[in-house]
């Protein structure tokens, strides 16, 4: 049962993604075009899941051992260090998006839609995913 | 409807997922994260992220029956190699994307998800600049 919801939770972030424009890679490139086609449509996205969301992840993280309503414990993040591997990690992925406009949620969503070229990116994200995890063996 | 309130409507929908996913299924919504435990046969099926990808896989193909978004793609196939490459690994080594830091991390006020979002944007916006400004590729 608990898989059933995360597949509908799945199918509602597409939605979400679909329905704001964010799966329009078009879209997150001019959000990123600062100093040209402004669209800051991203930015009012990012407030509507946060202003949903914000409530009751602070519930979750003033909690000593948050469940779920199945009475499971919640994993979340236990670290805290800004390391460089955060932050060159972060702008290597800025790179990429800043390239395609896509990033991984939304590339899922375009072969749905019919965006076959999108596995393109989709395969290069796995051999990505697999090369870093492999490096990280050894870095 | 103004594209700013659709925006900010599909992100009250993004933000009920991640929570859902957080209280149901006891863990943060980071896409990348998801993908990364599908990609590792010992995870592919002890974890529920294998179900919220295919939710997030299939219902487009419904969605597209009632109402086609429209969607650009003007990166070449060599582009979205690139592209797709730069994020696996980036998104990888950085611990999330969009939606694991930007916007579980950035709920939870997690100052590692901040300061990841922060970078991300800055490199999105230096990147477009030197695309669409500099190098006038496109």
């Amino acid at each position: 049962m608990k898989n059933i919801w995360a597949f509908l939770f799945g199918g509602l972030f597409s939605v979400g993604l679909m329905l704001s424009g964010m799966s329009n890679p078009q879209k997150i490139l001019d959000f990123l075009d600062l100093f040209g086609q402004w669209d800051a449509s991203l930015a009012f996205v990012m407030l509507g899941a946060i202003a949903v969301a914000f409530i009751p992840f602070q519930k979750a993280e003033h909690q000593q051992e948050p469940k779920t309503v199945y009475g499971e414990i919640c994993q979340l993040p236990k670290n805290n260090e800004i390391d460089s591997k955060l932050l060159i990690g972060g702008l290597i992925f800025g790179i990429g998006w800043g390239i395609a406009g896509i990033c991984p949620a939304p590339s899922l969503t375009l072969i749905g839609l019919g965006h076959y070229e999108a596995l393109y990116f989709i395969m290069a994200m796995f051999v990505g995913m697999l090369i870093q995890r492999q490096m990280g063996k050894y870095l | 409807m103004h594209d700013f309130l659709l925006a900010f409507l599909g992100g009250t929908l993004l933000g009920l997922s991640v929570v859902g996913y957080l209280y149901v299924n006891g863990r943060i919504a980071g896409v990348s994260g998801l993908i990364a435990q599908v990609l590792s046969p010992q995870t592919l099926f002890k974890t529920p992220a294998l179900w919220f990808l295919l939710g997030l896989f299939v219902v487009p193909f419904f969605y597209n029956m009632l109402h086609a978004p429209k969607i650009e793609i003007t990166a070449s196939p060599l582009m979205l190699i690139i592209a797709g490459l730069l994020v696996g690994f980036g998104t990888r080594m950085g611990s999330g994307c969009t939606s694991g830091h930007g916007i579980c991390g950035i709920s939870r006020l997690s100052k590692r998800s901040i300061i990841a979002t922060l970078t991300f944007m800055f490199a999105g916006f230096v990147t477009v600049y030197m695309i669409r400004h500099v190098t006038g590729a496109f």
